[in-house]
């Protein structure tokens, strides 16, 4: 934790006090922490800063900053990191992920190089696959329930410190 | 919850007419996308709107509806805290009361298997936060406190609430261990410090060793570079590292060092040493250490000088602690082998059970768009490339899918089975001829080498490399042949073509260690010669640093002088790539020799660890200079699950096989080596137990065991059958899982149909109270 503490500290030296002791209200704001090396290119970065937030506008306190880097260990548990990749999916924040956003994903991810009819065959296939109860949007059930068929899910894990 | 009060109920709502579901189910989503504003700012658990609304238009729902599909579980899962709580608490619960299957008899035989009783516990929806937290602090206190962690670490809480749950519980604790004992003694308080402190620095240590981890930092860099496909690779070298690491230090501490201390007296090492010796062991390495030939077959004690009296040799011996070397180097060897193979098996079936999942069928584009970014990857240009990695496999699989859905003429099928039948044809040629060219070739060197005495021997000696030169060239080159055979496959998926190449390559590497076993095991025996166990070390010896030689060059022309082409002449941007299959092959076939090597050559062990460690340097060098990161799609732990396996199946038991048939039926050569005047290894096994029987007669039960189990065959036949047994029970497991998850899945379909179903009559009751107040206002 010290460690990372060093890190937060780097990030904004004026800010963020070395004592933690009275239990200060520091928050960083976004812009500092997606300039981070392990996040700098990432294309979820603000999805990732946000769903770990406490006010979802992507502020994080040194108690969040934490936070994320202890579910994107190599440690964390299946369960925890399939909640948390569903917040980073879940663009509008309605715990549903519909099809707008699964078009923003296939968007970020593929770096607008998909023509918008291959990019709408891909979303209808994928709610098409894993959409069980038939509502038209991935619930956080289904999306678990993909998932856990899938053993390369450990990529969602940044450096280990 | 009981169906025959819920249709009552719903009983008069069942006579009207239903709208179409395809029509509610875009309404809710239109419905979503106008008011999304409103619903999220007001919350989930704020009361509902005073007032009458007047619904107008058929296709709005009404605020109250809204409000109640804003509360639904499922939406509120994960958002709010007391949610998570009581959601927790709910797991906690189960996980107490341990009701984790209904049993098949409660299962009711209707087309909707109910088994909602598991998760229905109505007892705690209270909405005070404060009351479900500290039901849940109750709850995980009762748990072990191995349990609790992984709950705890299974919460999406922030660190800080986890934190203050963990400290609540422990507080409680501590104050009904009070209670209990009612104050608390000086020696318990120092008792706990310790306990603490002692934690503390064993955290500390761990942290440290962490850090230490070999070749950690590399091992970041390239999985920032390059992806955790490549990464795999260097992972599986490190693993075959430990695994020879420990088969050394085993023969050091226990064969060779003995044997090093005390040499045997008679043995005069008269070679010189020549630079030739490193590459074929032969010459002045044979009488060394190194080899099966020069360790003694009795029991080493200190040696008594040529000139000393016989008097104070026999009064030295009653001081000295004897070591019976033969003994010893059976059962390192045997113990080393056994503890590999669990070690190997137990590896297997952890990445087995990681990679696959009971009923993983279709999903794989779903999968692809979610799990195939990798996180780890850091650098930008590297960042770029996975994302046109992944353009190009989705563009890959629908194009798939689109190949899947227009079925090929029946005249294409044929095409494409009779080109698969001529390639397989070709490969299996090309195998059995570079086997009968190995096979030739030895006996025709083995000739060479008896025959020619009188000839020069540096001559000699350097023939002996003419094997292994062939075999390393053969297992270099083939399979670029069969890469290239590619090209006839081109229609089928990428997937089965890696399949198909790997098949190749390990079935060529196979029949000619094969048919090199054959040669060492049967026709080298067969020859005249003073100790046919160092000759075949020796050959291993060769085999494994001609191996080493041609990865090397492998690695040179393969990588390096292919970029310097690529860059200069064809002016092309494009890099090689790092071929991940035919590397692991490679790494596997050199383990392979190292393991059967090892009863042969004791050292050999430690060779193939400065191996191991040149080659991963070298392969990183080489890998940041020369190469970019994998086209291909590649999932990882499937493959290496496939690697593993290949390592254990293939491999270990082949060298596994190859070790008990020297020791169980092959005859030691008479004059050197530890077991020479037996007539087969094992024997001394037998030797010694009937040693300890007559020396000691309270040994009679060991003797009695070793007798009754070890050499009854009743014994192997019985373990075989509870194998096959148990083997058989859990297929059977899997089956009724698969099962259960069909059922399973039907229900959730279903239950999705009584969602809509419910939240269309809602709307309609709605509608109906508010529309008949509204008339009348209006009237009015």
């Amino acid at each position: 934790i010290c460690r990372l503490h060093g890190r937060y500290h780097e990030l904004a030296p004026n800010i963020v006090p070395m004592d933690y002791t009275n239990e200060p209200d520091v928050k960083l704001p976004i812009q500092l922490i997606i300039n981070m090396p392990e996040l700098k290119e990432n294309p979820f970065k603000q999805r990732i800063v946000e769903a770990f937030s406490e006010d979802s506008q992507g502020n994080l306190s040194f108690n969040d900053f934490v936070d994320m880097f202890s579910v994107l260990s190599e440690t964390a548990p299946r369960e925890l990191k399939a909640i948390y990749a569903f917040k980073i999916y879940d663009f509008n924040t309605d715990n549903y992920i519909c099809k707008s956003d699964l078009e923003k994903t296939l968007t970020k991810l593929t770096r607008e190089e998909l023509t918008p009819e291959e990019v709408t065959l891909v979303c209808e296939k994928v709610i098409e696959e894993a959409d069980l109860d038939g509502d038209g949007k991935l619930a956080f059930a289904d999306f678990e329930n993909m998932i856990s068929r899938a053993p390369d899910f450990l990529r969602y894990t940044l450096v280990r410190y | 919850y009981d169906e025959s009060s819920a249709r009552n109920s719903f009983h008069h709502l069942l006579q009207e007419p239903d709208r179409s579901t395809r029509e509610s189910y875009e309404s809710i989503e239109m419905q979503d996308e106008l008011d999304r504003g409103r619903v999220e700012v007001r919350g989930p658990d704020s009361p509902p709107p005073e007032g009458p609304y007047l619904c107008e238009y058929d296709d709005v729902f009404c605020p109250h509806t809204l409000n109640v599909l804003s509360a639904m579980p499922s939406r509120t899962i994960g958002r709010s805290r007391g949610a998570i709580i009581s959601q927790y608490y709910n797991r906690t619960l189960k996980l107490r009361r341990k009701k984790s299957r209904p049993t098949l008899q409660n299962m009711p035989r209707s087309s909707r298997p109910s088994i909602r009783e598991c998760d229905w516990e109505p007892g705690v929806m209270k909405d005070e936060e404060e009351e479900r937290r500290r039901l849940l602090t109750k709850e995980l206190q009762v748990l072990s406190s191995n349990q609790r962690v992984r709950m705890l670490q299974m919460m999406p809480l922030s660190l800080r609430e986890k934190r203050d749950l963990h400290v609540c519980c422990n507080e409680r604790e501590c104050r009904n261990r009070l209670h209990e004992k009612g104050e608390i003694h000086c020696c318990s308080q120092i008792k706990y410090s310790l306990i603490k402190g002692f934690r503390h620095s064993w955290f500390e240590f761990l942290s440290f060793l962490h850090m230490l981890q070999l070749w950690h930092y590399p091992l970041k860099q390239i999985g920032g570079r390059f992806g955790t496909s490549v990464l795999s690779y260097f992972i599986f070298l490190k693993t075959l590292l430990l695994f020879s690491v420990f088969l050394f230090i085993g023969n050091l501490f226990f064969i060779v060092v003995p044997q090093a201390v005390y040499p045997p007296v008679d043995h005069h090492n008269n070679q010189t040493f020549t630079g030739l010796e490193l590459f074929t062991g032969a010459g002045y390495f044979t009488d060394t250490v190194l080899y099966y030939g020069y360790y003694s077959n009795s029991t080493l004690t200190e040696q008594c000088s040529v000139n000393a009296n016989s008097t104070q040799c026999a009064k030295d011996l009653s001081h000295t602690l004897p070591y019976n070397l033969p003994l010893a180097y059976i059962f390192t060897i045997g113990v080393a082998f056994f503890i590999t193979c669990i070690a190997l098996v137990y590896s297997m079936s952890k990445s087995f059970g990681d990679s696959y999942r009971v009923n993983s069928a279709s999903g794989d584009l779903a999968v692809k768009v979610f799990c195939s970014w990798d996180f780890k990857v850091i650098q930008k240009r590297s960042i770029k490339v996975q994302s046109d990695n992944i353009c190009t496999q989705l563009k890959e699989l629908l194009a798939d899918l689109q190949r899947k859905s227009s079925p090929m003429s029946l005249r294409k099928r044929f095409g494409k089975i009779v080109i698969e039948f001529f390639a397989w044809m070709l490969a299996l040629g090309s195998v059995l001829g570079c086997t009968f060219a190995v096979y030739r070739c030895s006996i025709l060197l083995l000739e060479n080498y008896n025959d020619k005495l009188s000839q020069n021997t540096m001559l000699k000696e350097a023939s002996l490399l003419a094997l292994p030169l062939m075999v390393s060239s053969i297992n270099l080159l083939m399979p670029y042949v069969y890469n290239a055979m590619r090209i006839l496959e081109r229609d089928e998926s990428p997937e089965i073509q890696l399949y198909a190449a790997i098949c190749r390559n390990l079935l060529l590497k196979m029949t000619v260690l094969g048919m090199l076993c054959y040669h060492w095991l049967v026709q080298v025996t067969r020859q005249p010669q003073k100790c046919w166990e160092t000759f075949v070390g020796q050959e291993l010896y060769r085999f494994v640093i001609m191996d080493f030689i041609f990865i090397i060059l492998d690695t040179i022309f393969g990588e390096l002088v292919w970029r310097i082409i690529s860059e200069t002449w064809l002016k092309s941007k494009r890099k090689p790539e790092f071929d991940i299959a035919r590397n692991v092959l490679e790494l596997i076939y050199g383990q392979t020799l190292a393991w059967l090597g090892v009863l042969f050559c004791p050292l050999l062990a430690g060779i193939q660890i400065i191996k191991l460690i040149l080659i991963f340097y070298i392969k990183k060098t080489s890998l940041v200079m020369n190469c970019q990161s994998p086209r291909k799609p590649w999932r990882a732990s499937h493959m290496t699950t496939l690697f593993i396996t290949l390592l254990c199946f293939p491999s270990f038991l082949g060298a596994a096989v190859s070790i008990s048939y020297t020791i169980w039926w092959m005859k030691p050569s008479e004059e050197c080596g530890p077991f020479r005047t037996l007539t087969t290894i094992y024997e001394s096994g037998k030797v010694w137990v009937r040693r300890l029987e007559k020396s000691n007669p309270r040994f009679y039960w060991f003797s009695w065991i070793h007798r009754h189990l070890v050499e009854n065959p009743l014994v192997i036949f019985t373990a075989a059958g509870i194998l096959l047994i148990v083997i058989y029970f859990h297929a059977e497991v899997v089956d009724g899982q698969r099962k259960i998850i069909r059922l399973l899945r039907e229900q959730i379909a279903n239950e999705g149909e009584d969602k809509k179903f419910l939240i269309n009559k809602l709307q309609d009751s709605y509608k109906k109270i508010n529309s008949s107040p509204g008339k009348r206002a209006s009237r009015e």
